[in-house]
Order: structure tokens, then sequence, then C-alpha cells
């Protein structure tokens, strides 16, 4: 196993003529890893708070996911029942051990049936927290931990994220910028933008391919401040 | 898998007589094309986006060495392992026994292009291991024991019919009375049959779209959220990736994301974009106990510092596939290996030989369409053209050609000979072909008159048609 690695860096080596880079380089290659800048951002998403959500809203259901926005964080019990009643899916709901949705008033949906955990392959619903939403192309950003179980995003049939309209960035380095501050990278990071799909048959794209067919945002957004 | 290169035009033909094949092709040439140009329409920074794209990657092959020890060691640091593997067979050796170690039955596996070229499915299945194909389009080739015709469309050759009648030799448990024709049915009936597959699994084996030496993680880029219940559930995950996978930064990676969905499907962005670092941390509820990196050279390493250095930047989209009026015509499998299109005709030669894949770089009309729209700006033409100069060096043409192209040659050198020659030739077919206006067979060109008549000539030839018009 080590002899197989020797043998690829010298590989590589030789073809590159040198034995590593030198002392400078070494230093400013380092240096470009300690402190990663961005590239070229698309000027896309460069706006005001409020049309940035707008542009998250608009590109997360050009993916094909749905949008609702809730007014309190009280109110989300509500709008996820809601949401299931027009679908008309099961009563029935697992959600990511996170703080902030095990704290939501869920005793004020009595008929709801809310369980927090890992999902195992049953699970017709799930709720988690997103971490991020990143505008230009409306997607979510998910981390793992003990809060938040990556099965949830990709078992069940149905996956409702909550956001926050202050956790919406504009691009994707703004998005890992904020995940730098937070702490070491988790095992898994997930960018979701829209349902699962397939388009393996014939060439015909088609909702729901081994994840979940519906992806359902609440936007937690207190609207303008008065 | 035993590559059928060197039959590449018996296979064109048989391609080009294939019906549904035909159908299939010409749905994806206006499908793949259309939303390709209107997806780049969109981003005004498309372009920019693709220098910086190709700055990005041949600052990191410039420094491989530095950043291929930066990675391990941030993989070591999360708690995984890397493995080096010199080629395929090495590969194989390393997925077998951390399987065996796991005590593996099935193995789970998301798409990857480098499981392909290491027929990690033949050699687990060989062992005893079951490999189970979870991307839809590899599920159903699996099935068919084929290899994938397109990079990120594996299964595009195969009709509805055909996806049915394999589901119900496979699926023991299918009601035979159960209708299947339909697109949406045949999804439903995979979707259930894998999920058993995937709970049950005990390793997961998924391929790497990016590495990411800052942070140590393997990036995987699905739509269908497969590769993520292949690397999530199974207690083992193995990511099989090659060494040019690598950026440097998580900002690297997005910036070449942007190019990757749009130049792919035409889509904004791909549905699930996963980084993966490390095993699961203690306190996490899912998430595999062991995390592995198979990175595999299999002569890359010997691209480096070459003429097909820039092949190493590709990022498998499949855009040049896509716009290739070869690879319209007759499909992936006429290549006769993993890779196939322009990015085939470059990559084939230089990992199983030029004796073997000699046709491919050959296999083009050099119309340029590939490198126009290929999002690392891979100069594929100049590339293949590198290929067929060392096939002529290396004697590997039949030697009737090597005679037509010294003749060619010898009257090249000597233009006022090649004027008369051309003269007399443009003049003689003239004449004999007046009546017809073209011919139907020549001798020497059978070959070429097989498909097509050759419009006899009218008037002078260019070159003195050029002189008479005083070069303008």
């Amino acid at each position: 196993m080590s002899e197989g690695r020797r043998t690829v860096l010298a590989s590589v080596a030789r073809a590159l003529g040198r034995d590593g880079p030198d002392p400078a380089m070494r230093a400013e290659l380092e240096q470009r890893l300690a402190q990663p800048r961005p590239n070229l951002i698309p000027g896309r998403a460069n706006l005001p708070h409020s049309q940035r959500v707008a542009l998250f809203v608009e590109m997360a259901r050009e993916a094909a996911a749905t949008v609702a926005v809730v007014r309190a964080r009280e109110a989300v019990p509500e709008a996820v029942a809601d949401y299931l009643r027009r679908e008309n899916l099961p009563p029935e709901l697992t959600i990511a051990p996170d703080p902030a949705l095990e704290g939501l008033p869920w005793s004020s949906r009595p008929l709801l049936s809310v369980r927090s955990g890992r999902a195992h392959g049953s699970e017709a619903v799930s709720l988690t927290h997103a971490f991020a939403g990143i505008a230009e192309t409306g997607t979510l950003l998910l981390r793992s931990g003990p809060d938040a179980p990556t099965t949830l995003n990709f078992l069940p049939d149905t996956n409702i994220v909550l956001i926050e309209a202050g956790r919406i960035v504009g691009a994707y380095e703004e998005a890992w910028a904020m995940l730098r501050a937070s702490g070491a990278m988790p095992r898994t990071v997930n960018f979701i933008t829209g349902p699962s799909r397939s388009a393996d048959i014939e060439q015909t794209l088609q909702l729901g391919a081994h994840g979940p067919r519906r992806l359902h945002i609440l936007l937690l957004d207190a609207g303008p401040a008065a | 898998m035993q590559a059928t290169s060197r039959t590449f035009k018996e296979n064109a033909h048989r391609a080009l007589r294939d019906a549904d094949l035909q159908v299939a092709l010409a749905k994806m040439k206006q499908g793949f094309v259309e939303r390709r140009a209107l997806a780049a329409a969109r981003l005004p920074e498309f372009e920019a986006l693709r220098d910086q794209g190709r700055a990005i990657k041949d600052h990191t092959l410039a420094h491989l060495d530095f950043y291929l020890t930066c990675f391990e060691e941030r993989v070591t640091e999360a708690g995984g392992h890397v493995h080096w593997a010199v080629d395929a067979e090495a590969a194989q050796d390393i997925v077998l026994e951390i399987c065996r170690k796991a005590g593996a039955r099935t193995v789970t596996k998301g798409k990857s292009m480098i499981g392909e070229e290491i027929a990690i499915n033949e050699h687990l299945a060989r062992h005893g291991i079951e490999p189970v194909e979870t991307d839809l389009g590899e599920y159903i080739i699996q099935l068919r024991d084929e290899p994938p015709s397109h990079l990120i469309a594996p299964a595009i050759h195969v009709t509805t019919k055909q996806i049915a009648a394999s589901f119900r030799k496979a699926h023991r448990d299918l009601d035979p009375a159960r209708a299947l024709e339909e697109p949406r049915t045949l999804l439903a009936e995979a979707r259930g049959a894998l999920r058993d597959r995937f709970l049950k699994a005990d390793v997961g084996i998924t391929g790497a779209n990016f590495l990411i030496a800052e942070t140590g993680s393997t990036v995987i880029v699905t739509n269908e959220g497969n590769g993520d219940l292949t690397q999530t559930l199974p207690r083992v995950h193995i990511v099989l990736a090659s060494l040019e996978k690598l950026v440097p930064t998580l900002e690297d990676a997005s910036t070449i994301l942007r190019l990757l969905a749009r130049s792919a499907t035409g889509q904004e962005f791909s549905v699930y974009t996963t980084f993966s670092t490390g095993p699961r941390r203690a306190p996490d509820l899912d998430g595999p106990d062991e995390f592995h990196v198979v990175l595999l050279d299999n002569g890359r390493s010997r691209m480096l510092g070459t003429e097909f250095q820039e092949m190493l930047r590709c990022i498998r989209c499949g855009a040049c596939l896509n716009h290739c009026p070869i690879y319209q015509s007759v499909g992936g499998h006429a290549y006769g290996w993993v890779y196939t299109g322009p990015m085939g005709a470059v990559l084939t030669p230089a990992l199983i030989g030029l004796e073997e894949a000699g046709h491919l770089p050959n296999a083009s009309t050099f119309c340029g369409r590939c490198e126009a729209v290929c999002p690392m700006r891979i100069p594929l033409p100049r590339m293949m053209r590198h290929w067929r100069e060392r096939e002529f060096e290396r004697h590997l043409q039949p030697q009737r050609m090597r005679a037509g192209l010294k003749a060619w040659a010898f009257l090249a050198r000597r233009p006022a000979l090649y004027r008369l020659g051309a003269r007399i030739a443009a003049k003689t077919l003239g004449l004999a072909g007046r009546r017809r206006g073209a011919f139907r067979t020549l001798p020497l060109a059978q070959g070429w008159t097989m498909s097509r008549d050759l419009p006899a000539p009218e008037g002078p030839t260019f070159q003195a048609q050029w002189r008479a018009r005083g070069g303008r």
C-alpha cells in the first residue's frame, strides 16, 4: 500500500521535474489553502437582502421545490400540518433533533404525530433545518451533526426544510464563509436544489428518483420591519 | 472490461443501422445542446468562469505533488484513509480488501467512471461480493450487462421497452400483469427494488467529482440522490477517484461547479452536491463508520508534462459528446471502452494504449465544436492530432495508408508538380463524370465512395481560380 504511494508520488515528481515545491512556493500554496479567496462571483446574487430572498424563492421554485412563507416561528407546526393536508399526506413527521425544531409548539397540532431522530426508510415525511440558503440557484445548505442526521434529507418521500430568511446569502462562497465561522467541517455538507429527479429513461425528466419526490421549503420571514 | 476499440469501424457501422439508437441520439442532439446553450447564455459570467476554471486546474496540476499530500493529510486528520493505486489491478485489490475486512456481502454503488475504468463490479462479483448499481441509468445497464454509452446518461441508448424487459427478468417478485410501459412506472419499480438494497448494503462505493485539498473532502454531484443513500447508509464508504480530481479549496470547487451542471444537462445546478469529510463524528446519528479514498493513477501521472496534460482538466460533463457529430451518429458503444466521444478519443489511448485505441483520435471531423463547448477549454482536436502523429511515428497505420501519405507529402513539397497533378486530375475526372455529375465508385477510393458519391469537378482547380481572381 505504501509502495503504491511511493510509486505514484515518484511518477508525479518525475513529471513535474521537482522534488516538491521550493520553500517559497510551498509557503505561497499553504497560504492559498489557509486563507481561501473567492474567485469570480456572478453578479446575479449581488442584491439587497429582500431581493436576494426573492431570488432564492424564484430559483428554488424553478428547480421544482415549493415554498411557503411563515411569518412567525410559532406558526411552523400549522404550516406543516396545512401542507400535509393539502398534499394528502399522513399526519406523521420525523424531525431533526434540533432545538430549533424540537422547541416548536407541536402540541398546538395534536393530530400531528411528531418523532425526533434519524430516518430508517419507512418515514414518509421529514422536517429538517437548513444551515443556509443560496440565492443564486435556490440551493439549501444542510450540514450533518448530532442535531442534523443526513438520512432525513434522502430517505423520506417528502422533505420539508425550515430556513430563516436571515440565513439566505447570495453566492456559494458566502455560505462557505458562514460554515467556516461555525467550526470544523462536518462529515457531510449537502447542497440541495429541488427534489430528486432522473432523466435516465429515454431522456424523460421525472421527479423522485431515489431521494424525495417533494421538497417543500418553509421560509421563516417576519417581513419588512415596520 | 475487454476493449473493442480496435473494431471501431465495424462498431460504428452496426450503430448506424440500429434504429432505436438513432432515435435516442436524435433526441439527445436536440435536448442537451439546446439546454446547455440556454444555461450558458443566462449567466453573463459564463465565459469568464471558463477561463477561471481552466486556471484553477492548471494551477493544481502544476503543483499536484503538494496538493495530493495535503489532501491525504486532511483526510487522515478527519479520521479517513487514503489508498494509492498505481493501476486498475491495484485499485481492485484495495477495494476488495476493504470489503472483505468489512465482511461485505453486498455493495451499493453510486455512479463512478473510475469504477468502470477499473471494472470493479466484475472483480467484486468474481470474489463473491454482489455489486448493485444505484444510479438509474447504471442500474439498467448493469442488468443488461453493458458498459455505459454516455458520461452522464449511461443508458441513453436503451428504450423503455428494453428496460421493461430487463426489469421483468431481474425482479422476481414483479407481478407479470403489472403494466410497465411508462417511464413513470419504470422509475417507481426501480425505486422500490433498490430501496431495500440501499438499506441492506454493507459497503457503499461512490466516485468523486472533486477532491478538496483544503479540507480533505470528496464531492459528488447527482440528481437522483442515489449517491447520498449509497454513502450514508452502509457502515463503510469507499470513494474511487483519480489524481486529477483535486482542486485546492471549496471556493475553487464552487467556481467549477458553476460550469459543471450548465455544461452537462443545462441545469442551473444539479439537485444534490455533497461534500464528505471523514467518517461520521461520534455523536452523529447516521453516516458511515469508515471512510476510504482510493486514489487512482493508472497512467495519468505519465500524461503530466506531456502534450496531453490538458486532458487532465476534464470534469466529465459530457458536453463534448453531446456536440460531436461523430458521437451523435454512432453513440458511445462504438468507441469500445469506458470513455467515449472526443474526450474518450483523447483519454482512451493514454489509458489503454494507442495500439488498442488508435481508431478513436481518427474518428473526428475536426469541426472543433468539442473545444468550443468544453467548460475547461481543453484543446481536444489538437490532442487528437498529436495522437495521429504518434500513430504515424510508431508505424501503427496500415501500409497502404502510409504509402498514400508519403505520396501526398512528396507532392505537397513540390508545388509546381502538385498544381500540375491537380489540374490533370480535375480535368480527367471532370470529363469522365460530365454526364452523371458524380462518381459512385472510383479506383483506390472504394472506402470513401462506399457511403457517398464523389461530385465530379467542374471548371479549373481552386488554386487556378484563386490566381485568376488576383488572390482575393
